[in-house]
């Protein structure tokens, strides 16, 4: 039998559940905890105690947020060298330069710029400065900082710039932390420099966090591999993960449609998660979230993650909701929904008590919101209803009826029928959707590269064996792999009928 | 002649992607760049062309190339500046000022960008009043006017000058040729024009008009009002769909990006189709396959809820767009004009028909 356990670490919950197979053997909520690893051995052991089988799973995988809080919130972020191969051009614009200033200041420890680079078509833009580099590598080693984020002009096209001088570094200075840019983006040299720098900063976080999930593994007697959970709904083993946190920021909302997908068995539909404080709204498409082609900002540093395309609404189970005039929101009670909401005996008018005032849900003391007038009650549904139609409405990729998933612990918000939807579908452990997806990650690879006179096909299917090497390389078995998605875009201005190509490949975990 | 603030540079990124009708380039990296020099304390100066003297010299500059390209070798003042200072080692004479070549995209913003390293004015205007693909397609064009020389430098110290050329299309050609080979970008100083082709052939004002258009969107996004009826308000513009993208083709010829995108009709327009043919730029939009704007009024994309403009290689599909038209510079819409960038210039067989006439 196949068994995986899935795990969500959010910021309010921790929820974990037992895949056997293809149904949900058992799942359990408790409360995140600061330390995390109190946190899951607590929800773990809750598994066990629920499906003893769960000790013989084959892999767990583990969701967090834990990565993105930390840029948002500006803590446990360490300091970074930045080298930006890529003179004479780009001088003016150097590393850092569209980044917040008081996130900069935190994360900037050293910045480097070397002769270097590639073009578009792969020829050296300059030769590599490789004396500049290893004077800067002793630099850095002197100064103690031990975290470095490698950019090179063109480096998705000719990665040989970043990989010279991550083998400068490493003899220099053996043990220092390297993330190389052409690894994490696309083309886009600010975007995909300040995804390897937002890496860098946060790979001693990984590195701890990843031992504390190892060690609540270890202590709930657990021997199976332990992977995280990726922004595209796919999972790198820890032990490659740790070094690309980057790649698990919107892994949350990622989980939740993935496991909205699984727990429906709908492969094209729209999920609506409803949490706390938001209501994100996204788009399946072959079982898999559409992604952002633009740029998403983080903390509000500009990147172009793989990251699903996603609308967040203000509403949730803990938004406030004012009388007069009446209003929805924006802020809410967060996880002090269980002390502030009229039903819990606080004094604030919730969403959630709007929804147990007109039994939508069973919570807390109903007497206390007998009093609530009818007609604002009425008022407040027909708001939060439209809230959410315009919501899909924006999301929708064409005029027809879609299906609409709900999941997330505020689900019961969505009403029965909605404007453009054709369903909405209620499934069972809806509430842990989130972990469910966590649990039945698969393992992906991707290539998006420039090709010059090759035929459409031709650039395709050589994009194509470069993702599936890429998924083997990260733990897929080759039998199993599967394209989720083709995109080509031919280039203005480009000599020789140039096309870009985007090729993700996705396959199961090799056994 | 004023001095431009910081604030007005990001309007003018903001109006000139509106204007670029699709093509033209993102202004963000230009705008990182002025935001650097203006930190440094550098302040750009506005000219009014009446202020010139006939026989002054204006630059008119550009940055050619690929825009994907411009995303790794990013876009700098310095090389901008060695296109100018070179055109004026060929002419053995100095500029008094810069202008934009066109005011649509990145390039509104790379004047500004030599002006801050050379100390001198950017002139209000262009010769475009928007984004255009070809090098004949400017008013100095439609005027006869000289096409050469041309100077193109790239960042590794390669310059080229374009001493001669036949036709607007031969320097075109030639120069182009060069471009690709420096790794398809390159900075570039067109022909030189006195004070008083400037005045008699430039589009006017067209800088100030951009600036307008982005400060008329961020005053409606801070008021929470709709930045679309703004930009309609200021420009004289037109609503002419607004729907969903639900096809888009794209196509490499001739080192152009070509292609077609249809969009689903939604509110007002429900149970109708959009379809924008675009080279480089929005050429030709249908209503229902009937005809119902053509290049040269201009043809904008913008996203319906933030007002930002979508370029032709950033169409998606699934985006929620309004189309806008909005007025050409009357220079475009003479019989000369019409010649040089209405729908015939860009292949398509129509009789130009403005949505304002």
């Amino acid at each position: 039998m196949r068994r995986r356990i899935g795990i969500d670490v959010g910021g309010t919950n921790t929820d974990a559940v037992l895949l056997e197979d293809d149904g949900v053997a058992a799942a359990v909520k408790t409360p995140t905890t600061s330390d995390v690893t109190t946190g899951i051995t607590k929800a773990l052991a809750a598994l066990v105690a629920q499906a003893p089988g769960a000790r013989t799973a084959q892999a767990v995988m583990i969701g967090t947020t834990h990565f993105t809080n930390a840029v948002v919130q500006r803590r446990d972020l360490g300091r970074v060298a930045a080298v930006r191969i890529g003179l004479p051009s780009g001088a003016s614009l150097p590393p850092f330069v569209d980044w917040p200033e008081d996130l900069a200041e935190l994360v900037r420890a050293e910045v480097v710029t070397l002769e270097g680079g590639h073009e578009f078509d792969g020829r050296p833009l300059v030769p590599f400065d490789a004396r500049g580099m290893r004077a800067a590598a002793r630099r850095i080693r002197e100064a103690g900082i031990t975290s470095v984020a490698v950019a090179a002009v063109f480096s998705p096209l000719n990665a040989a710039g970043e990989e010279e001088a991550a083998a400068i570094l490493a003899e220099e200075y053996p043990g220092v932390a390297v993330t190389q840019s052409h690894r994490l983006g696309r083309i886009g040299l600010l975007e995909r420099e300040n995804a390897a720098l937002l890496n860098a900063c946060l790979i001693e976080l990984a590195r701890k966090t990843t031992r504390a999930f190892t060690e609540a593994l270890r202590a709930s007697g657990i021997a199976a591999p332990l992977y995280l959970t990726q922004n595209d709904g796919t999972v790198m083993l820890a032990e490659v993960a740790e070094a690309y946190p980057v790649y698990s920021f919107a892994s949350g909302p990622t989980n939740s449609m993935r496991g909205a997908a699984f727990l429906s068995k709908r492969d094209e539909a729209l999920v609506v998660d409803v949490g706390g404080t938001t209501t994100d709204i996204g788009s399946l498409r072959h079982g898999f979230p559409r992604e952002a082609n633009s740029v998403v900002e983080i903390g509000g540093v500009r990147t172009l993650f793989r990251m699903p395309d996603l609308l967040s609404l203000g509403l949730g189970g803990g938004t406030r909701v004012a009388r007069e005039p009446l209003a929805i929101g924006p802020t809410s009670v967060g996880y002090r929904l269980t002390e502030q909401a009229l039903v819990f005996g606080g004094d604030v008018l919730t969403v959630t008590d709007v929804a147990v005032a007109a039994g939508l849900i069973d919570l807390g003391d109903r007497a206390r919101v007998a009093s609530l007038p009818a007609a604002l009650v009425d008022a407040a549904l027909v708001r939060i209803r439209g809230m959410i139609e315009e919501g899909v409405d924006r999301m929708k990729t064409d005029a027809g009826l879609v299906p609409l998933i709900a999941v997330g612990g505020g689900s019961f918000l969505v009403p029965a029928r909605l404007a453009g939807v054709s369903e909405v579908l209620n499934v069972p452990h809806q509430a842990v959707a989130n972990a469910v997806g966590a649990a039945i990650a698969q393992v992906s690879g991707e290539v998006d590269q420039i090709f010059q006179d090759l035929t459409r096909e031709e650039a395709i299917a050589r994009a194509r064996r470069a993702a599936e090497d890429k998924a083997v390389a990260a733990g897929a078995d080759r039998a199993t792999i599967n394209v989720v998605e083709v995109e080509d875009l031919p280039l203005a201005y480009l000599p020789g009928n140039s096309l870009r190509t985007r090729v993700r490949v996705v396959g199961e975990i090799a056994r | 002649m004023r001095p431009v603030t910081a604030d007005e540079i990001e309007s003018l990124a903001i109006g000139a992607w509106i204007l670029g009708t699709g093509g033209g380039g993102s202004p963000y990296l230009a705008l990182l760049n002025m935001r650097q020099a203006y930190r440094k304390g550098v302040v750009c100066q506005l000219m009014d062309a009446s202020e010139l003297a006939d026989d002054d010299l204006v630059a008119v500059v550009s940055n050619m190339g690929a825009p994907l390209v411009g995303q790794e070798r990013l876009t700098d003042p310095k090389t901008m500046a060695l296109a100018v200072t070179m055109m004026e080692e060929y002419l053995g004479r100095k500029f008094r000022a810069l202008m934009s070549l066109e005011i649509g995209g990145g390039n509104s913003i790379q004047p500004f960008m030599g002006a801050a390293v050379l100390d001198l004015p950017v002139i209000d205007g262009d010769c475009m009043g928007r984004a255009f693909p070809e090098a004949q397609m400017t008013s100095f064009a439609i005027h006869d006017l000289r096409m050469y020389p041309l100077t193109l430098a790239d960042v590794r110290d390669n310059a080229v000058v374009v001493a001669r050329a036949a036709s607007w299309k031969w320097m075109e050609r030639i120069s182009r040729k060069a471009c690709v080979e420096v790794g398809s970008i390159a900075s570039t100083c067109k022909a030189p024009r006195t004070g008083k082709e400037i005045k008699e052939c430039a589009i006017l004002g067209s800088t100030t008009k951009a600036i307008g258009i982005g400060r008329a969107v961020q005053a409606a996004r801070r008021a929470h009002r709709d930045p679309i009826d703004a930009v309609l308000e200021v420009t004289g513009g037109i609503k002419l769909f607004a729907g969903k993208i639900h096809d888009i083709a794209r196509r490499t010829t001739e080192g152009f990006l070509r292609g077609t995108a249809a969009i689903e009709g939604l509110d007002d327009f429900r149970g109708h189709t959009f379809r924008l043919a675009f080279q480089n730029e929005f050429a030709v939009g249908w209503l229902d396959d009937v005809p119902r704007v053509m290049t040269p009024d201009l043809i904008c994309v913008v996203d319906t809820v933030a007002g930002d403009a979508i370029g032709t290689e950033t169409l998606r599909y699934g985006q929620r767009v309004t189309v806008l038209a909005l007025p050409a510079p009357p220079i475009l819409l003479t019989p000369k004009g019409i010649e040089h960038v209405g729908p015939r210039a860009f292949g398509y067989d129509l009789e130009f028909r403005s949505v304002f006439a």
